[in-house]
């Protein structure tokens, strides 16, 4: 049976589902409404619908639309408890995202009056365990073993899984890094459960109790709220600076639990080397940010300013015609009509008036932040915020804070 | 060499807005598109072939519409492509694409390397390749931007992580998903449009590939949907004024409840 | 707008046109300042199998005819005219080899520039042979086997990057234009050389040199039809190329005005967008028309080719004469639009005026133009009253 569908008898072709729908799945191509002969009922398109329900909310009065929420057999849910975590390290360091993911599962375990655990395995990570608990987790589900490697993911998710099969908390989060989106999935493929990946929000849900995980979808332009009902742990994932990390405990009082009866497999996969890479310039066109500085940056030895904010966030430089044209900056940093067209998540405009040929290079990107000194520059009315300053006061406090952070 | 490409047909979500009197995705206009990751895997997946010899497979679960991507990804080089379609996929998560995905590439046999990208524009979970991956008992990697060579029975690739790369080894069959800095694609061919035109797209039902039907669609989903919402936008741009230390901590606090981070490698 | 093409036609034009956005459009201005040749984009457009669409399929081509060529030259023309060209002009050089070459010919030639391998050019015109074709003053000296070329062909597009070229040249020089021959050079042959690359107004991506020949000789084969008929093939040549010059201006003319639409909604001027002035509105509608009408003569006369009609050759000046025309004035009228920003080379459109004005003077100065149509009709005229009589 197909999950949603229309009870044809039951609707009176009124269109609320089709202005709820958020996907433009329903339209009204069934049979006709019962005794009319001038509108018909509605159809479902499952090839666009994702199920969400808001057409069932829409439709409560004459509740013709019903979906059929099944799924296959999960765990026995009360036999889990507990939230935790994955604390990923590599090459010496635990992952930053880490006490970010503790503090996300400190409060969802205050939420339930539960514990926080953080599994933690690999070649001498008991050197990571006092960090990890001065974070306030409970308890360290630890497998030490020499012959983990740090790049060794499928040893890691055979560990992570078994750890899982065997001490059952209801909630597991992992950080949505490179690491994280690979093994994590293939975790909840091996144990059939739900996960759901960069979440930008995680709570209990008073009257369910279950994991209430909001993220982002269609390329960021809606957001969905997702329950893993039946299956647990409950996973997901949650990317670098997204959630508030964890305040440090003055006095950590958790403790460590060796997990050696657990076998430590052999990797299929061989590792050859890591290769450090710190590009200082990202390549413009693809950079996910973008730092430009435009005829307000005044001095080419300013543009510095610029490099190192770029560097702090990662992104490429760019510029606008007025410091190119002055030989502040070669022209293949050129943000414009007649330069680069760039569309980043992040468009950081510095000292940067906001011209049209400007704007022609640079309008698409997803976020504009514009910082000028000028209140009325046009650079503000693109921008999604601006700070009206001086650049060479406000850069530099930006680039302060990110580093604190 | 038998090279596999899993591919989903996608809104361009580039172009996707909401209509903010209705709150509701406008759609119109919007063309369906081959997800671009898998654009990528794509072409990575015809150079292997035109480098060691074999065939291109591509397969996509979806909607009857998918079979528009098979044919454009027939277009840019694939030689056969397999269009997984049954009511009973709908409503699936990603452990249920992942499943019947799996079914497909094991049903169809004799692969060598399974190609994706690192994941759809549309749902960005990325979860698709490790779980077909571990559906089909063979080994993963994820964020190839590089494979350096490959024989009948390893391959060497280049693995890209957030402060460098890993040089990895892995037996054959593997899946492997795709970055974009791992190839340039080519553009279709007016040749290859038009043995598109004329392609035969087997369709493949639940039974065709021995799926058990439990584990597909909604009912093989652990997660599902229970609301969606337009989440709340900057509307005509915010400014801040004043002294640097507020204005900063203002806009920096905005754009963390905004869910967005411009600290480096924190998107 | 619904031009009644076919799904192969629909084909052909969307996948010039996303070679125009993504590959083109992007390096338009770059190239057009350097002067470079655009190799990279050849090869993405040989890679496409553009190349292929107007040569017969016996020869590895797909079959297309002048239209389709046409629904190509538009699309890339609308991105940059100049790398536009070195699409089209390659076509013009193939057309005489198509048209008159032997089995044995086309057979060596076509394949290679179908896979866009290698590009080719014409080469008529000459120092002192401009609209005055018959007064070409090249040689090919018939000796044994060969014939031995002397003389220089002035403005050749695609002249020094092109590897065949079908030159024009006298073999008896006695019975002047009638005494010509159309033969095959290709690049590398003994005593053929290149001028230096000319330093032009517009359409500056493309290379336009001149083909130096001195004492260059080439087997008798290499004739395409008969020794004789180089003026036949000159002229029938430049009737079925026309359409694709005026295709050209079509493209050019398009995008100029795409731009001007654009900008008149981003200017804002007296508290409003400068395309709420009926004066703007005005010069857009103007402008817009005549770029319909263009295409629409255009596509007239490539049908007309692809019909098999003999006597193309009104229908052929009139599109070229009236695209080029129009695109110098949409050009004009975009740069007008775009005020003193236009007048700017960060902006587009001062370059898409410059590459338009070459479009009313090659293939055919307009003037001549005229003159084939005036008497064309004047022939016609006197046939319709003979026939009446």
């Amino acid at each position: 049976m197909d999950p949603i569908r229309v009870i044809t008898k039951n609707c009176i072709g009124c269109k609320l589902c089709i202005k709820s729908c958020p996907f433009d799945a329903i339209a009204l191509t069934g049979p006709l409404v019962e005794g009319r002969t001038d509108r018909n009922t509605a159809v479902i398109d499952l090839g666009k619908c994702t199920l969400c329900g808001a057409c069932v909310e829409a439709c409560k009065r004459y509740n013709a639309i019903v979906i059929t929420r099944r799924t296959f057999k999960g765990q026995e849910v009360s036999a889990y408890s507990g939230i935790a975590i994955f604390a990923e390290h590599r090459r010496g360091k635990i992952a930053s995202v880490v006490p970010e993911i503790i503090g996300a599962a400190r409060d969802l375990a205050k939420q339930r009056a539960s514990t926080v655990s953080a599994i933690l395995v690999g070649s001498g990570v008991r050197a990571f365990t006092d960090e990890l608990l001065s974070y306030g987790v409970d308890e360290i589900w630890m497998i030490d073993n020499p012959s983990i490697g740090d790049f060794d993911e499928d040893v890691q998710a055979d560990l992570v899984s078994e750890i899982l099969l065997e001490k059952k908390p209801e909630v597991f989060l992992g950080g949505g890094t490179v690491v994280g989106r690979s093994l994590l999935p293939r975790v909840a493929a091996r144990i059939l459960t739900g996960l759901t990946a960069d979440c930008t929000e995680l709570s209990i849900d008073q009257e369910s109790q279950l994991l209430k995980q909001t993220r982002p979808a269609f390329g960021g332009n809606i957001m969905a709220t997702i329950l893993t009902q039946n299956h647990r742990p409950q996973m997901a994932t949650v990317r670098h600076k997204v959630m508030t990390p964890a305040a440090k405990v003055s006095d950590p009082k958790g403790k460590v639990i060796e997990l050696n009866h657990i076998k430590v497999p052999k990797s299929k996969l061989e590792f050859l080397e890591f290769v450090e890479e710190k590009t200082a310039t990202v390549n413009l066109v693809e950079a996910d940010v973008i730092v430009s500085g435009g005829r307000g940056i005044k001095d080419p030895k300013n543009f510095d300013l610029i490099e190192k904010l770029a560097l702090t966030t990662g992104g490429a430089v760019g510029a606008s015609r007025a410091a190119v044209d002055a030989g502040w900056i070669p022209y293949s940093h050129q943000v414009g009509q007649t330069g680069k067209t760039v569309k980043p998540t992040v468009y950081i405009a510095c000292g940067i008036s906001g011209a049209i040929q400007h704007l022609a290079g640079m309008k698409a990107s997803d976020m504009i932040i514009a910082i000028n000194s000028d209140p009325n520059a046009p650079i503000f009315d693109v921008a999604h915020y601006g700070i009206v300053g001086d650049l060479f006061q406000v850069v530099p406090e930006l680039i302060r804070r990110l580093e604190a952070s | 060499m038998k090279v596999f490409v899993c591919i989903k047909q996608v809104p361009d979500t580039t172009n996707v807005r909401i209509n903010p009197e209705t709150n509701t995705l406008v759609r119109e206009g919007v063309q369906s598109i081959i997800n671009p990751f898998d654009v990528y895997a794509l072409e990575e997946g015809v150079r292997l072939k035109e480098k060691h010899g074999g065939t291109v497979t591509v397969i996509t679960m979806g909607p009857p519409q998918a079979a528009d991507a098979l044919r454009d990804a027939i277009a840019l080089g694939a030689d056969n492509a397999y269009l997984v379609s049954d009511r009973a996929f709908a409503g699936a998560d990603t452990l249920a694409t992942a499943y019947a995905l799996a079914c497909t590439v094991r049903k169809l046999g004799g692969a060598d390397v399974i190609l994706m990208g690192r994941q759809a524009i549309d749902g960005d979970t990325g979860q698709v390749g490790p779980g077909v991956a571990e559906n089909l008992g063979i080994s993963h990697i994820t964020d190839i931007r590089k494979i350096e060579e490959i024989s009948d029975s390893r391959i060497v690739v280049e693995r890209l992580l957030e402060d460098g790369y890993a040089r990895l080894a892995a037996r054959l069959p593997v899946v492997l998903t795709v970055v974009k800095e791992i190839n340039t694609p080519r553009l279709p061919s007016l040749k290859g449009k038009l043995a598109a035109k004329k392609a035969e797209i087997p369709v493949l039902k639940a039974s065709d590939v021995d799926a058990d039907v439990e584990r597909l669609g909604l009912n093989g989903s652990p997660t599902q949907v229970m609301k969606i919402f337009t989440p709340t936008r900057p509307s005509g741009g915010k400014k801040f004024t004043g002294e640097p230390a507020s204005t900063v901590g203002a806009l920096l606090s905005e754009l963390t409840l905004a869910g967005i981070s411009i600290r480096k490698n924190g998107k | 707008m619904n031009y009644f093409l076919t799904e192969e036609q629909t084909m052909i034009r969307d996948l010039a046109a996303q070679i125009a956005r993504e590959k083109i459009a992007p390096r338009a201005a770059e190239l057009d300042e350097s002067g470079e040749f655009p190799w990279d984009i050849v090869q993405a457009m040989a890679k496409s199998d553009l190349y292929r669409v107007f040569i017969p399929t016996e020869y590895e081509g797909l079959g297309g005819g002048c239209f389709e060529m046409c629904l190509a030259v538009e699309e890339l023309s609308r991105a940059c005219g100049g790398i536009s060209l070195s699409y089209a002009a390659s076509a013009l050089g193939t057309i005489p080899i198509i048209l008159f070459g032997s089995e044995e010919q086309k057979k060596k030639y076509l394949p290679r520039l179908a896979a866009g391998e290698v590009l080719a050019a014409f080469g008529l015109t000459e120092p002192n042979a401009g609209s005055d074709a018959a007064g070409i003053k090249t040689t090919a000296r018939a000796d044994g086997d060969s014939y031995v070329i002397n003389g220089t062909k002035q403005w050749i597009t695609n002249g020094g990057e092109a590897s065949i070229y079908t030159v024009i040249a006298l073999t008896d020089p006695t019975r002047g234009m009638r005494g010509s021959s159309a033969i095959i050079v290709e690049k590398g042959t003994p005593g053929f050389e290149f001028g230096k690359k000319e330093n032009k107004m517009g359409i500056r991506a493309s290379a336009t040199r001149e083909l130096v020949f001195q004492d260059c000789r080439v087997p008798k084969s290499n004739v395409l039809a008969k020794e004789g008929m180089g003026f036949l093939v000159a002229m029938r040549t430049l009737d079925q190329s026309r359409p694709g010059v005026a295709s050209q201006a079509v493209g050019i003319a398009q995008g100029a005005l795409d731009k001007a639409i654009e900008y008149s909604r981003e200017r804002h001027q007296f508290g409003k967008s400068i395309s709420s002035f009926q004066g703007i509105q005005f010069l857009l509608a103007d402008m817009a028309t005549q770029v319909e009408a263009a295409r629409a003569l255009t596509y007239a006369a490539a049908r007309a080719i692809d019909s098999g009609e003999k006597d193309v050759s009104r229908i052929s000046a009139m599109a070229k004469v009236f695209a080029s025309d129009t695109a110098m004035k949409v050009t004009t009228d975009a740069v007008q639009v775009f005020g003193g920003y236009g007048y700017m080379k960060d902006y587009p459109v001062e370059k898409m005026m410059r590459d338009a004005k070459i479009t009313q003077i090659y293939e055919g100065t307009n003037q001549i133009q005229r003159e084939v149509i005036a008497l064309n009709l004047i022939k016609e005229s006197v046939r319709g009253a003979r026939a009446r009589a």
